[in-house]
């Protein structure tokens, strides 16, 4: 007789657990062979310059209106907070330096990421989720079209590119919504904020919130097409695709960021 | 024994013992078939008995797990990805729902096929896809819609013509009546059977329509439980003797399909 066949209680828990394991492992292999294939055959031709300048302006140009709304926001209520926190031990004056690290390297790319994954990711998995249920993708490969070119490679490639920028303006936003409202509110010195925010911008932390804002931005698109592209199950499928679309593109841009950062600073 | 095949000819889709399944559950349970060049075969069957996926692994699309497909004379299952591409300029696809593609206006859906997607030769592919679909029967007013603005039988149409438009060898076609009002469908069918004998391509449908089936096709085959049970020409289908087709064709309850 089994152990699990005496133990009931006790053997559940652990095939249940190793089950689990079992599925997460077979998905990032799934995801990997995808992200593998997409790049592989993306660098064969037919190429679609089209193509990606249609996702670069879908990604990139779209998403700017939120993300600058939120870079905005998020630098002024930092300055505000940073303020708040600051004049408990009488140091109001770091406000400038603390603003420039915390929206350059990390809530500059981070919210952008998020924003950028509810908005993208989501509708990237939602068109290709309807495109795998409606057979459009079944019918482009009869067509002699290779979805994995025509459709997966520009949105990825458009996501990687169009990331950086967004933060590099975002980040500028957020400096911008800080200086104000230190400026305007808090009293600030014009001159003096400016100064101290040049002194703290450092190069180096300005490609370290680029390149993590061009692995969110391959995390974006490769978690939209994936579920998209593996949809099933018609429209509750498409539903489905897109909430594990947006949820996974959330843990993977916050865990790829903590890993970085420990990386690169730690 | 299938007509072409007794006079030595090489079948244009043979499948030999084809076995699919997914998971637990036998799809194909080896199927059996030829299909002689300028036929046109019918697959009847039931929902869920693999029709589809019979048409989709000989695209390509899906992989059997036993048995051979065979092309022209050439097994075609483990195929590389550029010989598979390669082969697919043979095949055209109506599908079920049509699958036309929504963001594409409809000149460039037909067209699809010759360019790859790309948008190139414009006035060209305009003009390829005026002729094809006034082979279907529309004209040049549908060229700059989309197909969400189409109706079921105009879009039906459009696949058709998109299906065509590259000219290939064989044809298939994804219950090409389903969803449609008698009159509408007996217009598919009389398409279907024009292009057959215009085009001189080889056609394998599958459908429900025992009508459309009995119009468009020369041969008649019964899938079931996985397996071609029966298959004869289309006159035999009401007198087939096979109990399990009589009760198809007849759409009775009570049977030996349950």
């Amino acid at each position: 007789m089994t152990a699990s066949s005496t133990s009931p209680l006790i053997g559940r828990p652990f095939a249940d657990i190793g089950r689990l394991t079992l599925a997460i492992l077979a998905t990032i292999g799934r995801i990997t062979i995808f992200a593998g294939r997409t790049i592989g055959r993306a660098l064969r031709p037919p190429y679609y310059p089209g193509r990606f300048f249609q996702q670069l302006r879908e990604i990139g140009w779209y998403s700017l209106p939120v993300v600058g709304l939120t870079a905005s926001f998020t630098g002024a209520a930092l300055a505000q907070q940073i303020y708040i926190g600051g004049s408990r031990f009488n140091a109001q004056q770091t406000v400038p330096a603390i603003v420039v690290f915390g929206i350059i390297r990390e809530l500059g790319p981070v919210l952008v990421g998020l924003m950028v994954a509810g908005r993208v990711s989501s509708a990237m998995a939602a068109e290709l989720g309807t495109m795998r249920v409606t057979e459009q993708l079944d019918a482009m490969a009869t067509l002699r079209t290779d979805p994995y070119r025509y459709l997966i490679a520009p949105r990825l490639f458009a996501a990687v590119i169009a990331l950086p920028i967004m933060v590099l303006i975002a980040n500028s936003i957020g400096l911008f919504g800080g200086y104000l409202l230190a400026v305007e509110k808090l009293g600030f010195n014009p001159t003096h904020y400016l100064v101290t925010t040049r002194q703290f911008l450092r190069s180096d932390d300005l490609v370290m919130s680029v390149v993590k804002a061009a692995v969110f931005g391959f995390f974006i698109a490769l978690m939209g097409c994936y579920h998209g592209f593996e949809a099933d199950g018609g429209a509750a499928g498409v539903g489905r695709a897109t909430t594990n679309a947006v949820v996974s593109a959330f843990v993977l841009i916050l865990l790829s960021d903590l890993l970085i950062t420990v990386l690169a600073f730690g | 024994m299938d007509r072409g095949e007794c006079a030595g000819e090489t079948p244009k889709i043979k499948l030999i013992n084809v076995a699919k399944r997914f998971g637990d559950k036998v799809v194909l349970d080896g199927v059996n078939l030829s299909v002689m060049p300028g036929e046109s075969v019918a697959i009847i069957g039931g929902s869920g008995t693999g029709k589809s996926v019979t048409l989709k692994c000989i695209l390509g699309l899906l992989t059997p797990e036993a048995g051979s497909i065979e092309v022209d004379g050439r097994e075609i299952i483990g195929l590389s990805n550029r010989d598979a591409a390669a082969l697919r300029a043979k095949f055209g696809m109506l599908f079920q729902g049509s699958a036309l593609f929504d963001s594409l206006p409809i000149w460039r859906n037909v067209s699809f096929g010759l360019t790859q997607g790309r948008l190139r030769d414009s006035a060209n592919m305009r003009r390829v896809a005026q002729e094809n679909l006034e082979r279907v029967g529309l004209g040049a007013d549908v060229l700059d819609r989309f197909p969400a603005e189409l109706s079921g039988g105009m879009q039906k149409r459009v696949a058709l013509a998109r299906a065509i438009a590259p000219r290939p060898e064989i044809v298939f076609f994804d219950e090409p009546t389903t969803g449609l009002d008698p009159i509408r469908a007996d217009v598919i069918n009389d398409l279907i059977v024009s292009l057959v004998v215009d085009l001189g391509i080889t056609a394998l449908t599958i459908t429900h329509d025992m009508v459309s089936a009995r119009k468009i096709a020369h041969r008649v085959a019964m899938l079931y439980q996985g397996r071609i049970i029966w298959h004869g020409p289309r006159d035999r289908l009401y007198d087939s003797g096979n109990p399990y087709v009589d009760q198809f064709v007849q759409g009775r309850a009570d049977g030996p399909i349950k």
